[in-house]
């Protein structure tokens, strides 16, 4: 009884530590001490439930926990920034399959009453989906898989039988938890299901993917939580469920669409196609020679990067040049759009790590208003989020969406390694602008090239 | 009563979720997303009391997969959380 309180009051020790954590990250000064602060919550929760007097036998707990702990910081060390999407999808993946298997496992502890039975199939459903859903947007994110939306004919029809199976295969198990026949087909369909519902994505609305699948992974912990009777897994669980919901509803607002529309227009993609109207005229090429002349008498600047500037890795001589600039005075600041890159955030990470400060990183409804007032904007490998068709024309597919207006600005620059439409498919009309010069090539070597002209 | 309780815990943790994420500064939501993600490993505390009890063969072959999968989910989580935050810095006035 005594080691039994102590566990439980522990547990309220850990929450609390999880919520002022969570507190804590939402602001750049407090964010690394909120984390640590989690991570302490998160160990003592650990370390009390190893004192638990049903536990026997500690050599396969540390087993797992070697394994684990080994990977897991070897990965987290050695990760590049520019891969932090798949990277946070991956470890996703694995505390979804961790659910599913606590779920699994809880079916033999104890003789489960028929509430924690449908709780032990929603943590190996919800589980099973993170898993391969997180599997998927990984493979998408790294490039191992095509990014764009896989669709197939029958598709809805299929994920509703799909759907329907489990619902059916899950409510018999429930009713006859000795048929384990029935647990398997739940754990097979759960993973198809997750497989089914990220393949039809296409690889730009991956931020919003991640988020969902984020709070995927706390609604398992969750419900695993509720099927062992454990309440740090519930609590726990649920902060990260509602956190992960929050911001899939930031990222959709970003992209001015529903989530529903987000998760299954990748079904309609296929028959829309084409209908918008063409865009005439001739892109206007320019060299770094020229973009340094207009740069070197420009007195305000706006950077807007996007996942072009991770693929070339160029965060690094963006910083360079800023500071060049900012030497010849001007005025830099940076435009980052809610979406840009792969992940939310992604591209303040990026900069992060080229030191530039997070003060100049500016969200896009504080830049839209003074765009006229900007003499060069500077697109660096974003194509999407600028793309003015989204306030102009009416039949392209994201119109409405807000994007950054750096057609508004004197000239706008735009780095690209061709003319290739961006990740969406898209033409993007901003190309064609007369304000508008192009320097293709490799983002980090074009920017190199125009810091040797400033030397 | 008992599920009763657990409903009520449950509803109050989403709410204070909610309310906790709502006014993050979009700099900060990748370092959000992995920390909470870290976070979400939580679910090694379950996994550790099916490895180690001992129920059945099983059952420990689950949950030592299981308590593997959540320690990289944690350890992984929270390190590259730490990582780039590490890098967020506020350039102090003129002090480079």
């Amino acid at each position: 009884m005594g080691i039994e309180l102590l566990v439980n009051l522990t547990y309220v020790a850990a929450a609390v530590l999880f919520i002022f954590g969570l507190k804590m990250l939402g602001s750049p000064a407090t964010a690394r001490k909120g984390n640590l602060v989690s991570a302490i919550g998160m160990f003592l929760a650990v370390v009390v439930t190893l004192l638990d007097q049903s536990i026997i036998d500690y050599k396969w707990i540390g087993l797992g926990i070697v394994l684990g702990g080994v990977v897991g910081a070897v990965v987290a060390r050695s990760v590049a920034m520019t891969s932090m999407p798949e990277m946070v999808a991956l470890f996703n993946g694995t505390g979804g399959i961790a659910s599913l298997l606590v779920g699994w496992a809880a079916l033999y502890g104890f003789d489960p009453n028929s509430f924690q039975m449908v709780t032990i199939v929603l943590s190996i459903l919800i589980g099973g989906v993170t898993f391969t859903g997180s599997l998927i947007a990984y493979g998408k994110l790294s490039e191992r898989m095509p990014g764009r939306p896989l669709v197939f004919g029958g598709q809805r029809i299929f994920n509703i039988l799909l759907i329907l199976g489990i619902v059916v295969s899950a409510t018999l198990f429930v009713v006859n938890p000795d048929t384990i026949a029935y647990l398997y087909i739940v754990v097979a369909l759960s993973l198809l299901l997750g497989v089914m519902l990220v393949i039809p994505i296409g690889g730009a609305d991956m931020p919003v993917v991640i988020s969902l699948l984020n709070s995927y992974s706390g609604l398992a912990a969750c419900a695993a939580g509720l099927a062992i009777n454990n309440i740090i897994l519930i609590v726990a669980g649920a902060l990260v469920g509602a956190s992960g919901i929050i911001l899939t509803q930031i990222m959709c607002k970003a992209m001015n669409r529903s989530l529903s529309n987000v998760l299954f227009s990748g079904f309609s993609a296929v028959a829309s196609g084409g209908a918008a109207a063409k865009i005439e005229g001739e892109a206007k090429p320019m060299s770094a020679d020229d973009a340094y002349y207009v740069l070197e008498a420009a007195s305000s600047v706006v950077i807007v990067p996007g996942y072009g500037m991770a693929v070339a890795q160029a965060q690094h001589a963006v910083k360079e040049l800023q500071e060049i600039l900012e030497k010849n005075g001007a005025e830099v600041v940076y435009a980052i759009h809610p979406v840009a890159g792969r992940m939310p955030g992604h591209m303040n990470v990026l900069l992060a790590e080229a030191d530039v400060s997070y003060d100049l990183l500016l969200e896009m409804d504080a830049v839209n208003p003074r765009m006229e007032t900007f003499d060069v904007a500077i697109v660096i490998g974003a194509n999407d989020v600028v793309n003015p068709a989204a306030r102009e024309m009416e039949g392209s597919p994201i119109y409405g969406m807000p994007v950054i207006n750096v057609d508004m600005a004197r000239n706008v620059f735009v780095m690209k390694r061709s003319m290739a439409s961006g990740f969406a498919g898209i033409d993007n009309p901003l190309f064609f602008k007369d304000n508008t010069r192009m320097l293709f090539g490799d983002a980090k070597e074009m920017l190199g090239n125009i810091i040797k002209a400033f030397g | 009563m008992e599920i009763v309780f657990l409903a009520f815990i449950l509803m109050l943790s989403i709410f204070l979720g909610f309310e906790l994420i709502n006014k993050v500064p979009a700099t900060l939501h990748t370092p959000l997303m992995s920390g909470s993600n870290a976070i979400s490993g939580i679910t090694l505390v379950g996994a550790l009391t099916s490895a180690g009890a001992e129920h059945t063969q099983l059952a420990t072959i689950l949950g030592t997969l299981a308590v593997a999968m959540a320690t990289i989910n944690v350890i992984g989580g929270y390190m590259v959380t730490d990582r780039m935050l590490a890098m967020f810095k506020k350039k102090q006035g003129d002090a480079k």
